[in-house]
């Protein structure tokens, strides 16, 4: 038996092996010097360890008692959890090598930071999802504070902090009403005790909580407040780093224990996560619009996105599961590149995040500035871009549902929120010319920028089959 | 009333005012004591429980380590607790309201509690059956055997503490006398020192 569960848990098991190798390595040879081979090391760590989960086809397994699941569902997350970790860790060598920020920590905090999610995304028990959830969160804190000579820096680290360890009383306490109503801290058990319509006014509780918790975590609001700040003060690449892996283990984990623990009682938990994801859409769509620094925009951007994704989740169907899934695939594409483009805006080595500094940017990168629109009406959900497909996506699960009033405000928010992302593009392509950002920008963060950018283009004929996937990915989690 | 019961209402006394106490006195390191009571308290509590093992960790973790950690902390870090107090005091009606209702919210979800009618066979499935297994054996046999993969990843979860500590607080700063005990033992009398012949009413 202890076999069976290690081969369920083997690629989890490799990467934290290797960070602690990595970090013994860096702690007797020569620290930080080694530090650049280690971002390069751990990024082809974790493709390689992506590939292997996504070649190797397996039947749905649980392992130590159900504690564990290895499904479809949780290898399409791995997948994208490690991809685009990897994805943004290559981005970002440069420019923490530039600012001194380097160090040899950097890369084995993601490696474990990635474990973490890859336990949350795997869950099967209340348990392992709060180790899960701590061990990331905790990295995370970690790397938001790296830049310890930045007042904003520290402060980033200090509120995410205190915000995330209230977030994870709410969760635990959610979880130890939950335990105490079904006597099981087990998905498959707690399932089997919570039934539609007549859920106990304390798994009700628990329920609630479990929720709130869980959307600090994937910073849906009202429980947003934390991540314009943190997006702010983070350096960049960590900025970066925020935007993708986390938020789609935090969500995925969200639809795993909605579906895993209380898929029997849909109707009760519908409401709480249609009300999330309006008010999210609405409040990442209108508290966009006065701001100018572009890492408080991504925030405020990725808020609303949140609230898109929740609208799948809030279908609660397998429609609705696949759908979340196609979303958070686009949503983190699109993210990347957007970030490749913002790790580059410099003004004389210097890292710039104003959005007017881009005045008149098409002038003179007039192919960067290209993808850049391309990225920014694909964020928007402009058709025919594939951003509007995932849009598309989850607006239909919504109304395939019955819940068409959200399907509804969910149209209205993106008009909404189109507005500022199209101020990127105006500001790109007209108004005056003040003062250029440097021309010069690394090969790497081009090819990154136009590979997104590209793939929002190329994406529209089939969005690369991903619709197949994760149509398979959720049939493992909803039957 | 039996033993038990006198007990019970002694340790819960306890716990209550150990807390009560540890928000309220005026002296922190009075506070610290306080706590100590109620860690020692709710020891005995789950010793009526018959958690014995649970009560030896309270005992030794917390008010072992714990508690004399924060003794240290409450002694060497500069906080004025008088001004804390203040402040505390300007928002204590909101406060108070706050918890009032959240009481009455606690008590419509305790007040109508009910165990689900599986619950009690789900929680036999996992945990071995008290009669016959000695507490200590069975929080054992849970911890290493069922729960190893809870149990290995809060060891990483440490590990990211140590290593976020590290990154956070330590700085090599330039020349720091560090101490090297081999380099300091292998040292030579006779590059080390220099005997100078200093003659009377000059100096060096």
């Amino acid at each position: 038996m202890i076999a069976a569960d290690i081969s369920a848990v083997l690629p989890e098991i490799v990467l934290s092996v290797y960070a602690m190798g990595a970090l013994l390595l860096a702690v007797y040879t020569r620290k930080d010097e080694v530090a650049q081979m280690l971002v390069w090391a751990t990024s082809g760590m974790l493709v390689l360890v992506a590939l292997w989960i996504a070649l190797s086809v397996q039947d749905s397994r649980t392992a130590f008692n159900g504690m564990f699941i290895d499904d479809g569902y949780s290898r399409f997350a791995k997948v994208m959890i490690l991809a685009s970790a990897a994805a943004v860790l290559f981005m970002s060598q440069e420019y923490m090598e530039r600012r001194g920020l380097l160090r040899f920590e950097y890369p084995i905090l993601i490696t474990l930071a990635v474990v973490g999610m890859m336990v949350m995304v795997s869950a099967g028990d209340l348990m392992a999802l709060y180790m899960g959830l701590e061990l990331q969160s905790l990295a995370l804190y970690v790397v938001a504070a790296l830049r310890r000579d930045s007042v904003k820096s520290t402060e980033a680290g200090l509120k995410y902090f205190v915000l995330g360890a209230l977030g994870s009383g709410l969760l635990l306490y959610g979880a130890s009403l939950t335990y105490g109503y079904a006597g099981t801290t087990q998905f498959a058990g707690i399932v089997t005790t919570a039934t539609e319509g007549e859920l106990s006014l304390g798994l009700l509780f628990g329920l609630v909580f479990l929720a709130a918790g869980l959307a600090f975590k994937v910073s849906a609001a009202p429980f947003h407040m934390w991540t314009p700040d943190v997006y702010e003060g983070s350096p960049t690449p960590v900025t970066a780093f925020f935007a993708t892996a986390p938020k789609v283990a935090a969500m995925l984990l969200f639809g795993r224990l909605l579906h895993g623990a209380f898929g029997e009682a849909v109707a009760d938990w519908q409401q709480i996560i249609a009300f999330l994801s309006v008010i999210s859409m609405f409040v990442g769509g209108i508290a966009a619009i006065g701001q100018t620094n572009i890492k408080r925009l991504m925030a405020y951007s990725s808020i609303a996105h949140m609230g898109f994704a929740l609208m799948g989740l809030a279908a609660g169907t397998a429609l609705g599961v696949q759908a979340m899934l196609v979303y958070m695939a686009i949503y983190v594409t699109m993210n990347i590149g957007a970030f490749a483009f913002i790790l580059s805006m410099e003004r004389n080595g210097q890292p710039v995040t104003d959005i007017a500094s881009l005045r008149m940017y098409s002038r003179r990168d007039p192919l960067r500035a290209l993808a850049m629109l391309v990225l920014m009406f694909s964020l928007a959900g402009v058709p025919p871009l594939v951003g509007f497909f995932g849009k598309f996506y989850v607006l239909t699960a919504a109304v395939d549902a019955g819940l068409t009033w959200l399907a509804v405000a969910g149209v209205i928010a993106s008009v909404i929120g189109a507005f500022y992302y199209l101020r990127i593009v105006y500001f790109m392509y007209f108004g005056e010319e003040t003062e250029p950002l440097d021309g010069e920008v690394q090969p790497v963060l081009t090819v990154f920028l136009l590979a997104s950018a590209g793939a929002m283009v190329l994406g529209v004929f089939n969005l690369f089959g991903i619709e197949a996937f994760a149509a398979a990915a959720a049939a493992t989690l909803v039957q | 009333m039996t033993v038990p019961a006198i007990a019970f209402y002694c340790f819960a006394a306890g716990v209550l005012a150990g807390g009560l106490f540890t928000v309220i006195s005026r002296h922190p390191v009075h506070s610290v004591l306080w706590l100590i009571l109620a860690f020692l308290s709710s020891a005995g509590l789950f010793v009526l429980l018959g958690a014995e093992f649970v009560a030896m960790l309270l005992v030794i973790v917390y008010v072992g380590a714990v508690a004399v950690l924060f003794l240290f902390v409450v002694m060497m870090l500069d906080v004025d607790f008088a001004q804390l107090r203040a402040e505390m005091a300007k928002y204590l009606p909101l406060s108070l309201m706050i918890a009032i209702v959240l009481l009455m919210q606690l008590a419509l979800a305790f007040g109508s509690w009910s165990f689900a009618p599986e619950a009690e066979d789900l929680r036999a499935n996992i945990a071995p059956p008290l009669e016959e297994t000695h507490n200590t054996a069975a929080l054992g046999l849970l911890i290493y055997d069922d729960y190893i993969l809870l149990f290995q990843l809060s060891g990483l979860i440490l590990l990211v503490a140590m290593i976020g500590a590290i990154v956070l607080t330590l700085r090599h700063k330039e020349g720091i006398k560090r101490q090297d005990v081999l380099s300091q033992m292998y040292r030579d009398p006779a590059e080390a020192l220099e005997i100078k012949d200093v003659k009377p009413g000059q100096g060096l």
